[in-house]
């Protein structure tokens, strides 16, 4: 059998493999984080919670209305981000002129909220969602097996990064946005509805979640903690990757995945806090994050 | 086309407008001069809708903007070029160009915006505000001719900028006039005014002192000069 620094190929790419998957996730989530910290300033402690009430959407679609997999990737996060939109006006803009802190409390107050009340109706175990039957099965690629649905959530999450990148750094819209991030008064006295936008992109930061959350659904339980556990190491990711940078945020979710999963191979003690580890370095050197606009 | 009176406006607690009136005829080129705090860029400001608390009559075409949302006024036509210039960092010149959107028919295009403004397509790439400060200020104006609006606020658009390139200001803005926009300029400037204006208006704490008709400009100036303290 192959060996690299002692331990067997197929078990490095198994880890390499479980690390871009871990890595899509931080990528997906850090990404809906950077753009709403960018336009609206708000700190989103309640993203992890959108992940996880996504994922109950999904579940809730098949289980109650008999809605599959493929139509829960487009009705969940709809219907996620029309939640969030409605939280946006009802809550969140009330709290832009106040300081970060308040946004950071009112969106951790949400999750606690929303958690709480999954883990009433559902328990605190969850229950478990399936894959399609299309992405069931196992793909022999020789130096490993793969499962097909683990290298059809990589393949997705590359081309929602892809595309949610592009739209903010080159389309009309994202350069809307970007404006409206550095002064959106001005943007605001060329006609732009600045209000509008705030609220939709704050529902597409959160359906960006929620669509995370069903790729997410039939890979791990779904239960009311699984966007808490998730979203420290998010975090830890913007911070490192540079608050409000797209293409900063997905590279850093990727690259950070690969890490933990390569840790868990040769150090395994390290694995739940070599993120957090270089966090620390980041900010040592780099206070503003690889990424970020030094302020 | 643009008349406003009484208009107070206050910044929390600081009342900065006390009652201005002036008016603004379709066509024309207007100053406002005073010295600096006088109320010039916050009477800009307040037609925009940009201070928070506003009072008295802003009227637009006849409309009513006083209370208006910034958003509401620039649909109706009415371009803001504020005194930062207001380049966006993140966005490249073309991007910044086309950011403003199109209110109105009968904007400038792309292309008389280009053979005006040279350097803009040469720079379309470049993030904004990699552009000199005349290059800036150009963008800044430019970016309002196209949206169709008629009526432009420029707000200290020869601010810092050497003797040559307010030079080049001032013919865009003789080009801009000679096209039917009607201009409201805020200056401190006053010899650049001289050049461009129909009348100005002199401010003093919030509000209007007197209105000059450019041709009586030389006869006056004394009397300005010692109002401006220069």
């Amino acid at each position: 059998m192959v060996m690299i620094f002692g331990k067997p190929l197929p078990l490095l790419f198994g880890q390499l493999l479980l690390g871009i998957i871990n890595g899509s996730f931080y990528a997906m989530l850090s990404m809906g984080l950077a753009i709403i910290f960018g336009l609206l300033n708000i700190i989103n402690f309640a993203h992890g919670a959108m992940f996880m009430v996504g994922a109950f959407v999904a579940w809730g679609l098949f289980t109650y209305l008999g809605i599959g997999f493929w139509a829960a990737l487009v009705c969940a996060p709809i219907i996620v981000g029309v939640f969030g939109l409605l939280l946006e006006r009802a809550f969140i803009r009330r709290i832009y002129k106040l300081d970060i802190l308040y946004g950071l409390l009112l969106t951790f107050g949400m999750a606690q909220v929303l958690q709480g009340l999954a883990t009433n109706y559902f328990g605190s175990s969850g229950v478990s969602y399936n894959a399609p039957n299309a992405l069931s099965g196992v793909l022999k690629l020789g130096f490993m097996y793969l499962p097909v649905y683990r290298g059809f959530v990589v393949v997705a999450a590359i081309i929602i990064c892809f595309v949610t990148w592009f739209a903010v750094e080159k389309t009309r819209l994202g350069a809307l946005l970007r404006a409206a991030t550095e002064n959106p008064s001005l943007v605001q006295s060329f006609g732009v509805n600045v209000p509008r936008l705030i609220a939709l992109t704050f529902g597409a930061g959160v359906a960006l979640a929620a669509l995370a959350g069903v790729l997410a659904a039939p890979l791990y339980s779904v239960n009311p903690d699984m966007g808490a556990q998730l979203i420290d190491t998010v975090f830890a990711v913007v911070v490192i990757g540079g608050m409000g940078s797209i293409g900063g945020a997905i590279l850093t979710g990727f690259g950070l995945g690969i890490i933990e999963g390569f840790t868990d191979v040769f150090y395994p003690q390290g694995s739940a806090v070599v993120v957090f580890v270089v966090m620390a370095i980041v900010l040592l050197a780099r206070p503003a994050g690889l990424f970020g606009k030094v302020a | 086309m643009l008349e406003v009176q009484g208009l107070n406006a206050w910044y929390d607690e600081s009342h900065v407008l006390h009652g201005l009136d002036f008016e603004v005829r379709e066509g024309e080129v207007v100053t406002l001069l005073g010295r600096n705090g006088a109320g010039k860029s916050t009477t800009l400001k307040s037609i925009m809708g940009l201070v928070p608390r506003r009072e008295g009559s802003i009227k637009f075409r006849g409309e009513e903007l006083v209370n208006a949302r910034p958003d509401i006024v620039g649909r109706r036509g009415i371009g803001f070029c504020p005194e930062n210039r207001g380049i966006f960092a993140g966005l490249s010149v073309t991007e910044n160009l086309l950011l403003p959107p199109i209110v109105a028919p009968g904007g400038m295009t792309i292309d008389e915006i280009h053979t005006l403004f040279p350097n803009l397509k040469e720079r379309a790439r470049s993030p904004g505000t990699k552009l000199s400060g005349g290059e800036q200020q150009m963008l800044a104006i430019a970016r309002i001719l196209r949206t169709g609006a008629k009526l432009l606020l420029l707000d200290e658009p020869t601010e810092g900028l050497a003797p040559v390139i307010v030079q080049q200001i001032g013919l865009m803005i003789a080009e801009i006039k000679r096209r039917g926009f009607t201009v409201l300029l805020v200056e401190q400037n006053f010899r650049f005014a001289s050049k461009l204006a129909d009348r100005h208006y002199v401010i003093e704490l919030g509000q209007v002192v007197d209105m000059i008709p450019n041709h009586e400009l030389g006869a006056r100036m004394g009397e300005l000069q010692k109002r401006l303290g220069v």
